[in-house]
């Protein structure tokens, strides 16, 4: 079925962002939260802003959601230009940081609200609510106040009650950070389970790069202002377009590089091959491997080593000066077999190197 | 238990009734003492040129809301003293009413203020606190008056022809005691807003609620513990007002404070003016049970109260 390129749009993305600058202050005071970010977001998609904190993206967040308006630029909804519609006056929902539960209400009548805001008849709000309770397992605590309820419990309101209205895109800022480590894995789940059952776009901002790995769809990495790089998960470890994504997301080696035939040059003089182009070569710690300093082209001392649970992070200095860090797995003894003051060789895997730009 | 034990607990509550003396003391003979004399003299008969005779007598309870008539001694209904109750009870709820709709803008204002500059605004709202409240019931007369601030203005911008009658009727006494008693109502609803949340407004706004739903369905519902002590700070003063109704209603439009000052003065029937005080203790403390309700229910949400 053919359809002109405009129709197509409309289907593909639930919220697009077209050039957005956001100045906070006026003249030369102004700060500069979006610099000419745009961000195209796919129907049902589980999508992940991600970047240190001011980099923006709570910002970017607040302007889908209505809370602020852009200096410039559009926001489309479903293909509508929702640009300087109220909050009240958009499908989208938004669950807040702090939860931002209604301490006067029961947990029933949080879920409830934004129906009852809507002038629904009560057998349906009823009958919504109860999905909604059994959807985040909190049937047993429905006539609680919101209070009583644990961290935990307070974010499965919080989404319970953003998702009753059904949105369109589900805006989520931070919601995983007040938890601890254990709930927080469990709330990932969760929150993965939610999506895929509800089919709702989800849009989630993060500052934990791990986190924004292993739940997104696409992840969109921002850095000051200005999006660096949109693309799935896999893609923004093996294949980050700069340096602050490369350094952002996981760890990372950055070595400098010269051209020269048949490769790019170490600064030892070792010749390497490597994908992409720029001056600077990137090798993940868990893509170099120890060799025996004997017939190695690239040696180094080992500086320290810290010990991880699951694996070594042995530090190397090479020759020339430049530290390199090294993953190594343990064996079941938990010895590496390397330490500090030996010498060792380096050696990559097979394309494991990759160029940036410096 | 050991012994040493039980011993120190003895010494530590015979301290702690011994260190509350102080307290119990003043309880005792300010607060207690004097009301307890009311309750009496309420069942005394009167005297011929005030005071009482020390002789039981329901007569003050009855000429609460009877009269005895002159001439063949049958009871009737008092309508001026209702008419007195009625116009108590209805200014002070309108001056709890005004104050509200004055002082919730006035509250909110000053709370959503940054942290630094609140203490200022808080100040100037009890300003008015500094100067006699007969100076300041004065001050409102001198601009309620014939000749006053009001008309002269109403004059000077050709509203009016003749200076209007503003003093000496019940709407002069409800701008003295809404003026009296804002700050009343102010400073317990600033306390309630300042503890509000503001990041439930950009919730309930996400929720689809109008502008109206947010105040109907989070804020007041929220900061009702405030509206409750500062309607109960209003009302209970405005119900026993003296000075107020006596210098702007002039004599004539009397509340009850009025009427239970006249029975110790020339009506000299001390037992009525002591029935009466205690019927408008009763009001107060009705109200207070109201209050009390009000805020354990609005309160058993928050995790206090």
């Amino acid at each position: 079925m053919m359809k002109t390129g405009r129709l197509r749009l409309v289907e593909e993305n639930a919220i697009e962002a077209q050039s957005i600058v956001k100045a906070f202050g006026q003249g030369k005071s102004a700060l500069l939260a979006l610099d000419d970010v745009s961000v195209s977001i796919r129907k049902g998609e589980f999508f992940t802003l991600l970047g240190p904190s001011g980099c923006g993206k709570t910002t970017l967040l607040r302007l889908m959601a209505g809370f602020e308006m852009p200096t410039a630029g559009t926001i489309r909804l479903d293909g509508q230009d929702v640009t300087y519609l109220p909050p009240n006056r958009r499908p989208v929902n938004t669950v807040f940081q702090s939860y931002a539960l209604f301490p006067h209400l029961t947990v029933r009548e949080n879920i409830g609200f934004s129906l009852k805001m809507q002038g629904r008849a009560k057998a349906e709000i009823a009958e919504c609510t109860d999905r909604m309770l059994a959807l985040v397992k909190m049937e047993d605590l429905a006539e609680r106040k919101t209070a009583q309820l644990s961290g935990g419990q307070q974010q499965r309101v919080a989404l319970a009650r953003a998702l009753a209205p059904q949105p369109k895109v589900l805006l989520l800022d931070e919601p995983l950070s007040a938890l601890d480590l254990k709930l927080r894995k469990e709330m990932q789940i969760e929150l993965k389970r939610l999506q895929k059952e509800t089919g709702i776009t989800f849009v989630f901002v993060t500052h934990d790069q791990e986190e924004a790995l292993t739940m997104s769809d696409r992840i969109a990495v921002m850095n000051a202002g200005r999006l660096q790089q949109v693309a799935a998960p896999r893609e923004i470890y093996t294949a980050p377009v700069n340096r602050f994504v490369a350094s952002f997301i996981g760890e990372t080696n950055f070595l400098n590089v010269t051209p020269a035939p048949g490769g790019f040059r170490l600064g030892n003089g070792e010749i390497v091959t490597a994908e992409g182009s720029g001056g600077v070569l990137t090798v993940r710690p868990e893509q170099v491997r120890i060799v025996s300093a004997e017939g190695a082209a690239l040696t180094g001392t080992v500086d320290s080593l810290v010990y991880f649970g699951t694996d070594m992070h042995c530090h190397v200095r090479l020759g020339d000066g430049e530290a390199l860090t090294v993953r190594l797995p343990l064996p079941p003894c938990g010895e590496a077999g390397v330490s500090p003051g030996d010498r060792v060789g380096i050696a990559f895997q097979p394309g494991a190197t990759r160029l940036i730009e410096a | 238990m050991s012994k040493a034990e039980q011993r120190h607990r003895r010494r530590s509550a015979r301290n702690g009734w011994l260190l509350s003396m102080p307290a119990l003391v003043m309880l005792g003979f300010a607060a207690s003492g004097p009301l307890l004399i009311v309750l009496v003299y309420s069942f005394l008969q009167k005297g011929d040129y005030g005071n009482v005779v020390w002789e039981f007598s329901p007569d003050g309870w009855i000429g609460i809301l009877f009269t005895r008539d002159i001439f063949d001694g049958t009871l009737g209904l008092a309508d001026a003293h209702l008419t007195i109750f009625w116009r108590s009870v209805s200014l002070s709820l309108m001056t709890t009413v005004i104050t509200f709709a004055l002082g919730f803008p006035t509250a909110w204002f000053i709370a959503t203020r940054p942290a630094s500059e609140r203490a200022a605004w808080l100040f100037l709202v009890t300003i008015p606190f500094w100067t006699n409240l007969l100076i300041r019931t004065f001050a409102i007369g001198e601009i309620l008056r014939t000749e006053g601030l009001v008309n002269t203005l109403l004059l000077w911008l050709g509203v009016i022809n003749a200076p209007v009658q503003l003093l000496y009727n019940d709407n002069a006494v409800l701008v003295g005691m809404a003026y009296v008693y804002l700050p009343l109502m102010v400073l317990p609803l600033f306390a309630a807003i300042e503890r509000f949340d503001m990041r439930l407004l950009e919730a309930a706004y996400d929720l689809y609620a109008s502008r109206m739903q947010v105040l109907l369905h989070v804020i007041l519902p929220i900061v009702k513990p405030g509206i409750v002590a500062g309607s109960i700070l209003v009302f209970v003063p405005s119900l026993g007002a003296y000075v107020t109704p006596r210098i702007l209603g002039g004599g004539k439009n009397m509340m009850i404070g009025n009427f239970i000052e006249l029975q110790f003065g020339q009506g000299r029937n001390w037992p009525l003016g002591a029935a009466l005080s205690m019927t408008l203790l009763l009001i107060v403390v009705v109200a207070l049970l109201f209050y009390v309700r009000a805020v354990n229910r609005a309160g058993s949400g928050h995790g206090h109260g």
